[in-house]
């Protein structure tokens, strides 16, 4: 049977059978965990080739996540890009406000097939950790999520919905006690746990086979985004432009495209303060093959693989990692990944709002920054699709005070001069 | 089985300690201590307490910024090392020192991210040129691990695999294949930890792996005192004892009361392991 919205990829050539996309990813896992992940690949073998399977999740996508989501031009925001016409993949509009609860609503029905009755996941930004405290409601799974204590504190209100959802939320308090540290803290737990819990990855790193598995849940995207695109604007996009931080997103709207030599395919990763600040987490641009979280990939690290503290302005990119299949695009020249600093995403997320009225969440407006610069290269001809992976509200408390939003903030009048300065920017 | 015979890293010194113990019926004592901590040389000193106190061989930990399979107590001590600017010459100089005191075989157990950054085959000399043992990876899984096994290899060093409750049958066979000086059966299903009992799992654990195996098995994570070593004993070849030493470090008010803990917990584990339970 076909399904509308569970599209794993049709070739299943890459990854090899050992987990490897060229030379990056496998499984390098504590031999405790061994079994587990074995399963999990075995089980989403078989439900990949159930058409019950399939039919359960695309009722779902469909009818509880909102899927397909709408793809809208951005005419107004597109005049600060050079004249090229803008299309935004509206994944914020999906239930629970990101792309996050395509890959979450798969691995329930897997947690589910599987018989384990407890799912533990990690969440940045808190979307993944909202969208699988949902999932657990809705399955009746019990739900741990672990999430940096920086994280908890400017994600506040993710924090209140996964609890609100009935999960029981973790600060970790290790490390750079944001996302990396959150992943490690879930891997204890899934070591120590392991018979009756699964451990539902947030992203298309990890081993084997959770780079393909998620990315499969998130292909949908893509494959929605070329069919829309087609249909309005009558062509294939010069270029599409997403977020990385784990890349999955980025990896959901790429994978379709990547067939489209034509189609340039453009990851935003976040760069802090600068890529020579050493305050970023421009994993690609500045990051050398290691393994982290059971793969081999592009890695932040010292010359003695010791990983290094990661540091944006959000918390979804702030990952001193990046899933495999983006490291395997990179080396092979297919893709193209570029940094971002806080201050560009800033202004772009405030652009989006006050050009078109949409909000975008802090990671999303990486990709915008981008898309900015991609349609001032590309000029007036130029067509750019971008994944609006998140809506903002949850960013809400960081953007009042980076802009100064607050009543008892004295800086209200300084957003005057920005708006002053996004009016400027389009003449 | 590799040959760990070959000149260079003391490998065949690591199986010859494991046969005399079990020469004398008993078992071995294995202690692991992290390198760097409390500081450099007191790490050093730690090792060489614990082989005074009769550990019979020591695990060298190589710290690392993100020790995902270790519990709360070695994580601090990770940290601390770190953050004292520990680097792997820092490491292969304990163990240089420590074998050099004692000619005891000491190993190093880390995370595979440090040695694949550093270089394989730059590691494993290095590592044999200190006089160390082998290596205890338990983040390289034997289907990766080919590469770090020809090197070890040529360079005497033993690879200690680990084996998990969940392991097959048919795996187990297949990593025992591979790997030399002993078998690392981590006892409970969990990170490394003080647990108050040891489970029988352990014990079935080191049943089904011995069906595979000729190497001695040994099995670690939870065992912090002489009745505990007693009663793992009773089925292994040896018992290893990481997080109670770091502990003793840890608690203690100043180095030396924190080596004559380690040297004290050695002591009391040694007859542990001499009476059986």
């Amino acid at each position: 049977m076909s399904s509308d919205f569970f599209v794993p990829d049709p070739e299943g050539r890459i990854p090899s059978a050992q987990g490897y996309f060229g030379a990056f990813g496998g499984k390098f896992i504590p031999e405790a965990l061994v079994a587990a992940v074995d399963e999990v690949a075995a089980e989403y073998e078989k439900a990949k080739a159930d058409p019950a399977f399939a039919a359960e999740l695309d009722e779902l996508l469909a009818h509880y996540t909102g899927r397909p989501s709408a793809l809208t031009e951005v005419p107004r925001f597109a005049e600060h890009a050079g004249g090229a016409r803008v299309f935004l993949k509206r994944e914020d509009l999906n239930h629970t406000g990101s792309h996050k609860i395509n890959n979450v609503l798969g691995q329930a029905l897997l947690t589910r097939r599987m018989g384990k009755t407890r799912v533990i996941a990690e969440t940045g930004a808190g979307q993944h950790g909202v969208a699988t405290a949902t999932a657990c409601a809705l399955f009746g799974l019990e739900c741990v999520i672990y999430m940096g204590e920086v994280d908890t504190q400017r994600q506040a209100l993710n924090v209140a919905r996964m609890r609100m959802l009935g999960a029981e939320v973790v600060a970790v308090k290790s490390g750079s006690r944001t996302l990396k540290d959150a992943i490690n803290e879930a891997f204890r737990d899934w070591v120590a746990n392991v018979d009756r819990t699964h451990y539902l990855f947030g992203t298309v790193a990890g081993p084997h086979p959770f780079p393909a598995m998620v990315r499969d849940f998130h292909r949908v995207i893509g494959v929605e985004a070329r069919r829309q695109i087609l249909e309005r604007a009558g062509r294939l996009p010069d270029a599409v432009a997403a977020c990385v931080g784990g890349g999955s997103n980025a990896i959901g709207l790429f994978h379709a495209f990547i067939p489209d030599e034509g189609v340039r395919l453009v990851g935003l990763e976040a760069a802090g303060h600068g890529v020579d600040s050493g305050e970023h987490a421009a994993t690609l641009t500045v990051g050398e093959p290691g393994i982290l979280h059971g793969s081999r990939s592009y890695v932040l690290q010292d010359d003695e693989g010791q990983i290094t503290e990661p540091y944006s302005i959000s918390a979804g990119l702030d990952y001193p990692g990046i899933g495999p299949e983006h490291s395997y695009l990179k080396d092979s020249g297919r893709g193209e990944y570029r940094p971002v600093t806080d201050d560009e995403a800033m202004r772009a997320l405030r652009l989006l709002s006050r050009t078109e009225g949409i909000i975008p969440a802090i990671e999303s407006a990486h990709a915008l920054a981008g898309a900015l610069d991609l349609g001032r290269e590309l000029g007036p001809e130029g067509l750019v699709l971008v994944n609006l992976s998140g809506r903002g509200d949850k960013d809400m408390d960081t953007a009042a005070r980076y802009f100064g939003l607050y009543d008892t903030d004295a800086a209200v009048e300084a957003d005057a001069d920005g708006a002053a300065e996004i009016r400027g920017d389009a003449q | 089985m590799s040959a760990t015979a070959s000149a260079g890293g003391k490998g065949k010194l690591l199986s010859d300690t494991l046969a005399a113990a079990k020469a004398e019926g008993r078992s071995a004592l294995i202690a692991y201590l992290p390198a760097g901590f409390p500081t450099i040389d007191g790490g050093i000193e730690a090792v060489k307490a614990a082989f005074d106190g009769g550990a019979d061989v020591v695990e060298v930990g190589l710290p690392h910024s993100d020790p995902v399979l270790d519990g709360p107590v070695i994580q601090t001590a990770d940290d601390i090392a770190l953050r004292g600017g520990v680097r792997i010459a820092d490491v292969l100089r304990t163990v240089r020192e420590a074998f050099e005191a004692t000619g005891k075989p000491v190993l190093v157990m880390t995370y595979w991210n440090p040695i694949d950054r550093y270089g394989v085959e730059r590691f494993t000399a290095e590592l044999a040129a200190a006089g160390g043992a082998g290596c205890i990876l338990p983040d390289l899984p034997v289907e990766e691990s080919e590469a770090w096994r020809k090197a070890a290899e040529r360079h005497g060093l033993a690879t200690v695999f680990v084996v998990a409750p969940s392991s097959r049958d048919e795996r187990l066979a297949k990593i025992t294949a591979v790997g030399s000086g002993f078998v690392y059966a981590a006892s409970l299903m969990g990170v490394t930890g003080t647990r108050e009992s040891v489970g029988l799992e352990a014990q079935d654990l080191v049943g089904r792996t011995r069906a595979t195996t000729e190497l001695p098995v040994c099995v670690g994570l939870g065992v912090s005192n002489r009745e505990q070593a007693a009663v793992v004993a009773g089925f292994a070849d040896g018992v290893i004892v990481g997080s109670a030493f770091v502990k003793r470090l840890l608690d203690a008010p100043d180095l030396a009361a924190g080596l004559a803990g380690v040297r004290e917990l050695a002591g009391e584990l040694a007859q542990g392991v001499r009476r059986r339970a």
